[in-house]
């Protein structure tokens, strides 16, 4: 891991973490190590400054503070609440960790985490996050371009598709000794969608080794989709031919398909989509407009043409 | 009667704590917060113990005739009234911080979510039933005062069916309401005049 040993007492404070990045804009200076010293932290000690330069792929909107990305959110493994899994995520052990990478392509096998992280630059991607459930966050990730790790295994012609699985141990993961969904659980991309310059796979965030609330130690962000796609805690990714079942898509079928782009004007069928309560902003502020792809679609639109959005939601 | 009183102001002042809490977690006092999502946190708290008032009012019958103290009677309707303004501020939170007061998106959601027609339904059938739950309208009322809070009993199907229908994945915990009411309105039913008149012909 790109990590510099560093105590506890050193690790880089949120607020430093904003003022740091207006100082990249300003400066557009690019790598910067661990030394800037911060405030005492919340985090606990096992989190690690990383080494990271910033990515012409952000938002410059502010992202939600640590404290709300770090004790909201789903991650059914450790419970249904959205406060389970920071509560409940410490028993994840997410050293050493094991990626298998299978299916359609000329280098499958199983990869320590130190080697597939190896040859990547890591970045500051702060994107905006919208959950199904209508509401979004911005989150400062840390993270690299998923095509760049998929090159290295060569996909053959036939790999149509990338499926992605998370760790399935119950005593790990308490959440999974309750059968909510099928475990493990399950996700996938096409090919382009999986190649796309936005797609990364996070190991931090706020230029810190990632929460395992938050998926540690490697999880999935495609910012334009739903947040369920974004899948946490990896263990394997494998190229396929056909389109690969995902957790959701076989939970409930009507609800959740298997594109889940952000789509103001196709509502869920229990709420609708055309506005999302943006969190961090308090009580007494109103919803605001969902936008399409999730506001990427300069970028991504293309991937879709020609295909109806509506049926393929 | 000193000692009514006594019981009836303790009892309100209980029932007052939930909402109490959730003002301090409003504004981030003795500890109490809402977390992340203020808004989804208030609905949530109000609407469950708004269902946990309507289902202890329907208790108090069938806790009665099993011997229960008589007191018990003395506080079915501050137990109602604690429903209908949980309920009442579950509605309000949802109209006015969840839509922001955006009427034709209110009316949207009430047409064409089923979970929020069933509540709003609920919420429509339990007004008469505060309004006229004062010793003045019973008095008017006289006997109809009876059949019309005899709605009580759909009105907590449609609560509890809302509840159900608003959950995402898991149902457990919308389901074990389900079952208290299910033995609430069985008892009901169970100790109904018409249903003993019945086994006491076919056992003769
Ligand atoms: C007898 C009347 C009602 C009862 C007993 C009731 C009860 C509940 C309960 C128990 C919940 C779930 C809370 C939780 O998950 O912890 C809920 C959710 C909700 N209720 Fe009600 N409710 C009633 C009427 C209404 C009305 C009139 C509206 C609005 C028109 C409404 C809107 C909602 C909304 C928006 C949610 C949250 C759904 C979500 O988060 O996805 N309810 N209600």
């Amino acid at each position: 891991m790109k990590s510099n040993q560093i105590k506890p007492s050193e690790i880089t404070d949120e607020s430093v973490y904003l003022k740091r990045r207006e100082f990249l804009q300003l400066t557009g200076a690019a790598s910067l190590g661990a030394t800037l010293t911060g405030l005492p932290d919340r985090a606990t000690a096992e989190i690690k400054n990383l080494n990271t330069i910033a990515s012409k792929y952000s938002t410059s909107q502010t992202p939600n503070s640590w404290k709300d990305i770090t004790t909201y959110n789903n991650f059914y493994e450790f419970g249904l609440g959205k406060d389970d899994p920071e509560r409940y995520a410490s028993s994840l052990i997410t050293d050493p960790w094991k990626v298998t990478i299978s299916g359609e392509c000329d280098k499958p096998g199983d990869y320590l985490l130190e080697d597939i992280l190896a040859p990547h630059q890591l970045e500051d991607r702060i994107y905006r996050l919208r959950c199904v459930e209508a509401w979004s966050m911005v989150v400062p990730w840390v993270g690299f371009s998923l095509a760049d790790l998929l090159k290295r295994f060569k996909p053959n012609s036939k790999a149509k598709y990338v499926a992605f699985k998370t760790l399935h141990d119950p005593m790990q993961m308490p959440g999974q000794r309750r059968r909510v969904l099928r475990w493990p659980y399950r996700e996938g991309l096409t090919m382009s969608e999986a190649m796309h310059p936005l797609t990364i796979l996070a190991v931090g965030l706020y230029g810190k080794t990632l929460p395992n609330q938050n998926g540690a130690p490697l999880r999935l962000v495609v910012p334009w989709k739903y947040g369920f796609k974004s899948i946490k805690s990896i263990i394997e990714i494998s190229f396929s031919k056909k389109q690969p079942r995902t957790s959701w898509e076989m939970s409930a079928p009507r609800e959740y398909g298997f594109y889940a782009n952000v789509n103001p004007e196709v509502d869920h069928p229990r709420w609708s989509q055309a506005r999302e309560r943006a969190i961090g902003k308090g009580l007494f502020t109103a919803k605001q407009p969902t936008l399409m792809f999730n506001g990427y679609s300069d970028e991504v639109a293309s991937l879709y043409s020609g295909l109806d959005l509506r049926r393929n939601y | 009667m000193p000692k009514t009183n006594t019981l009836k102001l303790v009892v309100l002042l209980t029932c007052l704590i939930p909402f109490v809490l959730l003002v301090l977690a409003t504004f981030e006092l003795a500890g109490q917060s809402l977390g992340a999502n203020p808004v989804e946190k208030l609905i949530h708290e109000l609407g469950i113990w708004g269902l946990r008032f309507l289902l202890i009012t329907l208790a108090i019958t069938p806790l009665r005739k099993l011997g229960g103290p008589i007191w018990l009677l003395k506080l079915r309707r501050m137990f109602g009234l604690f429903s209908f303004f949980y309920i009442l501020m579950h509605f309000l939170s949802y109209a006015i911080l969840d839509q922001s007061l955006n009427w034709p998106m209110i009316l949207e959601d009430i047409l064409k979510r089923p979970y929020i027609t069933l509540g709003m339904l609920a919420l429509i059938l339990l007004t008469p039933l505060a309004i006229t739950s004062t010793n003045g309208w019973m008095r008017r009322l006289g006997k109809n005062w009876k059949k019309l809070h005899r709605l009580i009993y759909p009105i907590a199907i449609l609560g509890v069916w809302h509840f159900f229908w608003q959950v995402k994945l898991d149902t457990t915990e919308a389901l074990v309401y389900a079952l208290i009411l299910m033995t609430l309105l069985g008892y009901r039913v169970l100790t109904s005049r018409r249903i003993a008149d019945y086994w006491r012909r076919r056992n003769h």
